[in-house]
């Protein structure tokens, strides 16, 4: 016990970097492949004799090598430790490794610190029947070579309670487990060199406040008493985390893997997954280059190889993320050695991160033009061969001795070359495959796997064993993900895009440039050559708004600002014609669905997936949710039944994926029943405003008065000469109007016959931020956005959607009549904000602190400007936390209405009105309450 | 028009920083003149001119040297590098083999050229084409010598020779059927060429029917076998030298064309021809210019194997064989100063029937050809000791090579680029531009113990070295701008490379020649699939053998 205990940090720094050094040699030869594709991708003689592993690992690594082993000795579970004593210190004896079990619950491939903390999670979740396989050594891929910051400092919250939960995790794991994770509190300073840095971080610093995590906005001479190296004549502040944390991180991993083994869970280095194997849509095995594996479920750990693992059984699970190399730079001691609590700095606007090494320093950065690796995914066997680029270093080095000019002199130890993956959206990937069941996937940690390793292992684990996470992880959901996400193409010129933007500034509305233009509507040149602006949802394009002829282009282009944007008159217009003639919005971009039957099956199984009562006569439209069991929001769509066996489904964008998985997992397996994705096959044209009924009649000759078609109503007409559109009296916005539905190839008849005849009304193009500011201003809630998975209708207002007494049980029936008798323990409520001046002051975005009599009550999660109020508008969720202990209390009525508000801008508190409903004078008609359309579901 | 040779005391006397100033206005008219002059059918052809052409710059080489070295002092008048880039990419030219479903079957990935004039206009010519007919595509470098007649029409006829040497009998029948009957013609190349490469439209008429005459030939003399590359190109080459050359004596009824024939027998050019099918690289060169092959070692580095034989002085072999074929009385005034008959630097090419006619012949024409021609001193000059012609022939040696999988391009130029680089230079050049590895060397700290600063240092020296390389998206550009440009250390120096180009169009031919590449580059992936297909048997041996054949001229 304790062997080599006390010295081994340094030790393995010292194995890092002779490793790195002598990465040729190594590895070239060496390693065997993440990923087998065939049958023989790892030289057959490695696997044959294992006389390459002996060279490989004695030669250079081998300091590490037995590092590991010391680590595995002690205290390890005894099927371990049998594979550990076999290629151990001595490493005479090539003795055959432990066979693997002919079968496990569990099956986890890859020994990063995504691998092991889902096994660890597992196990403490009481889930022990679990095989982890590492294609190498435990923890020898990018976990080994990461930086090894444990940073809360994120701007969205959901990974910022990941982060928070791994710091907690690992400040105990040494305890736990007896293996030293090199864990020690040093802080962290975010730099800002600009004032816009400076808001990004204050409204950083909000968030992390009312998460109960310390954080406080430091003025540069602060700064400079924390560190004593730091040039701060170009700072105009920072932001000061005083628990983050720095920690070995293959330390980190093989204390989760030894605590996770302690439990129970297997673990099998040196063993490649080459597929798994699938019956039915189920995971049944897993396919090794040592065996098969029977198992119930698999877990995709696989880092940077997940992509290829996802892709070579025969039904393939597409994990998109891409590699891209990430250089950081060791140094020798300096003269005086930094103290070993100094903080970590952060600079963003110089692009680096720079930590406490030994004395020395660690610096690496996000590089303006990284370099994507591994597109064609052939080279896994050149990971730990990859040159260091000083180059291409140049611009961070730089920035480093800007930052800290006094660093000159320090002498140089090495550059590490440690490739990190990247996902489209810069977020991670988790979840369950929408195609195979039983497939979960951790991936795509873009350069955070420490930070959030420990906490989105412990969503996984609670996702597999309790059917979903405790925590609305719909952000970080494969399911966001489709089909067309899976380029290579597409992925390495997202990836370039990305990593920049981990140091760039964050504002919102912004929109990523590269993969563009995949998705399009069929008007979309004839809408771009109006002036229309671009943004992307699931990869199709959506105009924000349309530029009038002989406005400045460049200047819209750059509006980018915490402050007032400057389309905001532009989009001020769009609206006011919504309000007062007829607009018109491309909306094609919604998923649709159509679901049929010969007999009644449709209605059935609907009735049981949905809320509402979807038994109404033929014609009418309904808005309902998709319920998971605990009654919250899976997906919230209108529903048209077209005919007695029909229905016409509408979802928002995103929901392609996710809701195609949840039918088919919930609909009965019946030949009789047929569900098709229609979505490219309908472009969708919302008219808004008052002339709407103007225009579609003369186009129609039919009547399209509320008489004639009330509200809610479907029908399939002719519009000009097409025929077969199908009309929907609503509009998503409460606004009076209809969208039309209209097959591709009359998309472009109907566009033009509109816009001819609307002309007389004034008629005009509109974009998604005119919508937007439409429907917030009317309290709608947005799937995605302001809806989840943890929010059920009862809690925003929507009791009216869900008809508890319809005659059958449906998804959600318990939970929802449990809240009905004892209450919601969040509400959503419309915020106007009052002493906000909309030209000074920041713009809300979403994620403000509410305050309610100055207490922290809650966040929001959009917000808009309304031109008919001229008032910002923000919604958000308001919870009742009891003032002592901090429980959570039931939210009444009461509660809401006598409170004082305020709202957080990035520090700055806004005095703010509370409303449950909304203002009644903005709906143009009166309508009866039960048809009061509530509905959304754009994210912006 | 003064001779340039004159100048040079000019030049000693320090006037060279005049001269440079008025060089900045100097390069448009310089580029201008490459398509104008000739398009515009105005010519110089001074006799005095080309005399000092003929001369190839040996000595111009040395004293070149010299005035560098004054010309570095104090000039301040340099061009911006917007304005290099312009004058080094106006000529650049890249062609990609199209893909089909999204893979490239073609052993050729693309290729690149550029050429940079000296001469004014330039006399080197450049050809692409790929063969419609038969597989395969041609390539080729032309230097003209004594005007550009010559180089332009090998440039757009010789191709057209060597793809009906190629055509099976079926083929050539079909097409003569179609010409007879006036259908519409099969295609028989498809031509990659940059906007300034032209082709002459009033001889095109005349050079048709010589080709079909030749293709007439072949099918009266259909031997039944098929076609061996290498005889084909053998035989392309002397048909069209010996077309030129009837041409001129049988005159045309049009005094242009009349003229124009003339002046394309009198005048001379070198071809170097690369014909590529799948793993077959076929390398047919008369005269100077120079084919090279890209080769990269297992460890990544690279090296050049030279796929032709220069026709010149420097070539032993070369020497005996013209020496063979003429009396022994003659040997001593066969070859003088390293020229042929103390006159000529190639030892083989295309037209100059002044070294191939017999005086009686020349003087025939001459006197019958129109008054230009007549009036110029060049083309009645006998060249001293001329007893026993022919002393020229354009018959190419053709070179032979199977594509391995690590060669990865080849490089035809002409002598203008192998004149101021060695070849393993130029290997290494175009290898690291075309595999992005711009940096000199990739640096690694290895045990040795550097600060931070000195780093910083380091790479911000290196990145304003290697600012360069990123402004070409062209490996040809990218290799002139080295040949020009290269000072001692063997990195592009802007200074040196914008004194060069702004260099006014009567100097710049004694300080470079025209320089005129192409950079082809092949697929590795295809030719390592087509390489086991044909070496997998006992040829494995043979390959081996083709590539010891080749001796390295003047190693």
């Amino acid at each position: 016990m304790g062997v080599a205990n006390t010295n081994h940090a340094p030790l393995l720094y010292e194995a890092l970097r002779l490793a790195a050094m002598r990465r040729a040699e190594r590895l070239s030869r060496c390693r065997p492949p993440a990923v087998k594709r065939g049958r023989s991708v790892r030289p057959p003689a490695a696997r044959r004799s294992g006389v390459c592993s002996r060279r490989c690992w004695h030669g250079a690594a081998g300091m590490f090598l037995r590092l590991l082993a010391d680590v595995r000795w002690r205290g390890a579970d005894p099927k371990w430790r049998s594979v550990a004593c076999c290629r151990g210190a001595s490493g005479t004896a090539e003795s055959q490794p432990v066979p693997l079990p002919a079968q496990a619950q569990v099956v986890i491939c890859g020994g990063g610190i995504t691998g092991t903390s889902v096994a660890y999670h597992l196990a403490k979740l009481g889930w022990k029947d679990v095989v982890l396989l590492e294609q190498g050594r435990l923890a020898a891929g990018t976990t080994r070579f990461c930086a090894g910051i444990v940073s809360t400092a994120r701007p969205v919250s959901i990974e910022l309670k990941m982060a928070d939960y791994s710091n907690k995790l690992y400040q105990q794991l040494e305890q736990e487990t007896g293996v030293q994770t090199g864990y020690v509190k040093t802080g962290s300073v975010s730099l800002a060199q600009t004032q816009d840095r400076l808001i990004s971080l204050k409204r950083i610093a909000s968030s992390l406040n009312v998460s109960g995590i310390p954080c406080e906005i430091i003025s540069p001479k602060q700064v400079a008493q924390l560190h004593p190296l730091i040039n701060i004549h170009d700072l105009v502040g920072a932001m000061y985390v005083p628990e983050d944390a720095l920690v070995l991180s293959a330390n980190v991993s093989l204390a989760l893997a030894t605590a996770a083994s302690r439990n129970g869970v297997q673990i099998h280095e040196r063993t490649s997954v080459s597929h798994v194997s699938v019956q039915k849509g189920r995971v049944t095995g897993v396919e090794t280059d040592r065996g098969h594996i029977k198992c119930q479920y698999f877990v995709n750990c696989a880092g940077q190889w997940a992509y290829e693992l996802g892709h070579s059984g025969e039904e393939p699970v597409n994990i998109p993320l891409h590699a891209c190399e990430h250089f950081y730079l060791l140094t020798h001691p300096l003269k005086e050695p930094l103290a070993s609590n100094v903080p970590t700095v952060v600079d963003p606007d110089g692009r680096i991160y720079i930590r406490n090494w030994q004395g020395g320093i660690l610096s690496g950065g996000f590089e303006k033009n990284p370099k994507p690796l591994f597109t064609e995914g052939r080279n896994q066997l050149e990971i730990h061969n990859l040159q260091e680029d000083w180059d291409h270093f140049e611009p961070l080095l730089s920035s480093l001795l800007r930052r800290m000019p006094n660093l000159e002199a320090l002498q140089i130890m090495q550059l590490v070359n440690c490739p990190e993956s990247f996902t489209p959206d810069m977020r991670c990937i988790m979840g369950e495959s929408p195609t195979v069941r039983g497939y979960f996937v951790l991936a795509g940690m873009n350069s955070a796997g420490i930070s959030y390793g420990g906490g989105a292992g412990k969503y996984l684990a609670e996702w597999m064993v309790n059917g979903y996470p405790s925590e609305n992880v719909w952000p970080l959901d494969l399911k966001r993900f489709g089909t067309l996400q899976s380029s290579r193409t597409f992925l390495r010129h997202r990836v370039m895009e990305v990593m920049p933007l981990m140091c760039d500034l964050k504002v919102p509305r912004w929109d990523f440039q590269t993969g563009r233009q995949l998705r399009t509507s069929p008007l979309y040149d004839r809408l771009d050559a109006q002036g229309a602006r671009w943004m992307e949802k699931h990869g199709f394009e959506r105009v924000k708004y349309f530029v009038p002829p002989g406005k400045d282009l460049l200047d819209l282009d750059q509006s980018k600002t915490f402050y007032k944007p400057d389309w905001f008159d532009i989009v001020g217009s769009e609206v006011k014609c919504c309000k007062e003639a007829v607009c018109v919005i491309d909306m094609s971009s919604f998923t649709k669905f159509e679901i049929s039957s010969t007999g009644d099956q449709a209605l059935q199984s609907l009735q049981y997936l949905f809320s509402n009562d979807l038994d109404v006569p033929v014609g009418h439209v309904v808005h309902t949710g998709m319920l998971n069991e605990n009654g919250g929001y899976e997906n919230d769509c209108s529903i048209a039944r077209l005919s007695k066996r029909s229905f016409f489904m509408i979802s928002p964008t995103d929901q392609q994926v996710h809701c195609w998985a949840w039918l088919k997992n919930h609909l009965p397996e019946d030949s009789n029943l047929t569900i098709e994705d229609v979505t490219w096959k309908y472009t969708a044209l919302n008219l808004i405003g008052p002339r709407a009924v103007d225009v579609l009649s003369e186009l129609s000759y039919a009547p399209m008065t509320p008489e004639h078609f009330p509200s809610f109503f479907c029908k399939e007409m002719s519009v000009g000469y097409a025929n077969g559109i199908r009309v929907m009296s609503i509009t998503h916005t409460g606004e009076p109007g209809f969208m039309l539905y209209i097959p591709i190839e009359y998309a472009l008849h109907v566009y033009n016959e509109v816009m001819n005849m609307g002309q007389k009304y004034g008629i005009r193009n509109a974009g998604y931020y005119a919508l937007r500011s439409l429907r917030i201003e009317k309290f709608f809630a947005f799937w995605g956005q302001d809806l989840d998975a943890f929010t059920t209708p009862m809690e925003c207002g929507r009791e009216f959607q869900v008809k508890l007494e319809k005659g059958m049980d449906f998804i959600g029936q318990e939970a929802l009549l449990e809240q009905k008798q004892n209450g919601v323990y969040k509400r959503f409520t419309m915020f106007i904000l009052e002493d906000h001046d909309t030209d000074m002051d920041l713009w809300p975005w979403w994620g403000e602190p509410i305050f309610r009599n100055g207490r922290y009550v809650g966040k929001t999660t959009s917000s808009a400007y309304s031109y008919t109020l001229e008032r910002h508008v923000c919604l958000g969720f308001v919870q009742h936390f009891d003032e002592k202990t901090g429980e959570e209390l039931v939210v009444t009525t009461d509660f809401i209405n006598q409170g004082e508000y305020e709202i957080d801008i990035a520090g700055q508190r806004f005095q703010a009105k509370a409303k449950l409903y909304p203002f009644s004078s903005l709906f143009a008609q009166r309508r009866r309450k039960d048809e009061v359309e509530l509905s959304g579901y754009q994210r912006e | 028009m003064p001779a340039p040779t004159h100048l040079f005391p000019l030049i000693r006397n320090c006037e060279i920083s005049r001269i440079c100033s008025t060089m900045c206005y100097c390069h448009h008219k310089h580029l201008c003149c490459l398509s104008s002059h000739f398009a515009h059918g105005h010519f110089r052809y001074a006799p005095q001119k080309k005399f000092a052409a003929l001369y190839r710059p040996k000595e111009n080489f040395y004293q070149f040297i010299h005035a560098r070295d004054y010309a570095s002092t104090p000039q301040r008048f340099y061009l911006t590098p917007p304005q290099v880039n312009s004058i080094l990419k106006a000529n650049e030219y890249s062609f990609k083999v199209p893909e089909f479903d999204g893979k490239n079957v073609s052993s050729i990935l693309g290729f690149d050229s550029n050429q940079l004039p000296a001469n004014a206009p330039i006399e080197d010519r450049r050809s692409a084409a790929t063969c419609l007919q038969t597989r395969g595509m041609l390539l080729g470098v032309f230097d003209g010598h004594a005007g550009c007649a010559c180089a332009q029409a090998v440039s757009e006829r010789l191709f057209y020779y060597i793809a009906v040497s190629l055509l099976p009998h079926e083929t050539l029948l079909e097409i003569e059927n179609a010409v007879e009957s006036g259908r519409a013609l099969l295609p028989i190349l498809q031509w990659h060429k940059h906007p300034n490469d032209y082709f002459s439209k009033e001889a095109s008429k005349l050079y048709f029917n010589s080709l079909r005459t030749y293709w007439q030939e072949l099918i009266d003399l259909n031997s039944g076998e098929t076609t061996d590359v290498k005889e084909a190109l053998i035989n392309a080459f002397k048909r069209l030298d010996n077309d030129i050359s009837l041409e001129a004596q049988v005159g045309d009824p049009n005094s242009f064309l009349n003229y124009l024939v003339l002046r394309v027998a009198f005048s001379g050019a070198t071809a170097c021809v690369a014909h590529v099918d799948g793993v077959d690289l076929h390398v047919a060169n008369t005269g100077d210019s120079r084919a090279m092959l890209g080769v990269q070692e297992e460890d990544g580095s690279w090296s050049a194997v030279n796929l032709s034989y220069d026709h010149n002085a420097q070539n032993e072999r070369e020497v005996e064989r013209v020496k063979a074929e003429h009396p022994k009385s003659e040997e001593k005034s066969l070859v003088k100063q390293d020229r042929l008959l103390g006159l000529l630097m190639p030892f083989r090419a295309f037209g100059d029937v002044k070294f191939k006619w017999s005086i009686e012949l020349q003087k025939r024409v001459v006197e019958s050809g129109p008054d230009q021609l007549n009036d110029n001193e060049y083309t009645k000059f006998i060249p001293p000791n001329y007893h026993t012609p022919p002393y020229l022939t354009a018959e190419p040696e053709v070179i032979h090579h199977k594509l391995r999988p690590q060669d990865k391009f080849l490089v035809l130029a002409t002598d203008g680029l192998w004149e101021t680089m060695h070849r393993q230079d130029v290997a290494r050049i175009v290898g690291e531009y075309l595999t992005g590895v711009h940096h000199q060397q990739p640096i690694a700290v290895g045990g040795y113990k550097v600060t931070l600063g000195q780093m910083h240092g380091l790479l911000t020296e290196r990145r304003a070295k290697i600012s360069s390389v990123f402004e070409d998206q062209n490996a040809a550009t990218h290799l002139i701008r080295h040949a020009v440009g290269n000072n001692e250390f063997g990195a592009v120096d802007h200074e040196r490379l914008s004194k060069m180009l702004s260099l006014p169009e009567e100097l710049a031919r004694m300080y470079r020649d025209d320089i005129t590449i192409i950079v082809v580059q092949f697929n590795s992936h295809v030719i390592g699939m087509l390489h086991c297909i044909t070496c997998s048997s006992a040829a494995l041996t043979s390959k081996t053998q083709v590539l010891s054949e080749i001796p390295v001229p003047g190693d």
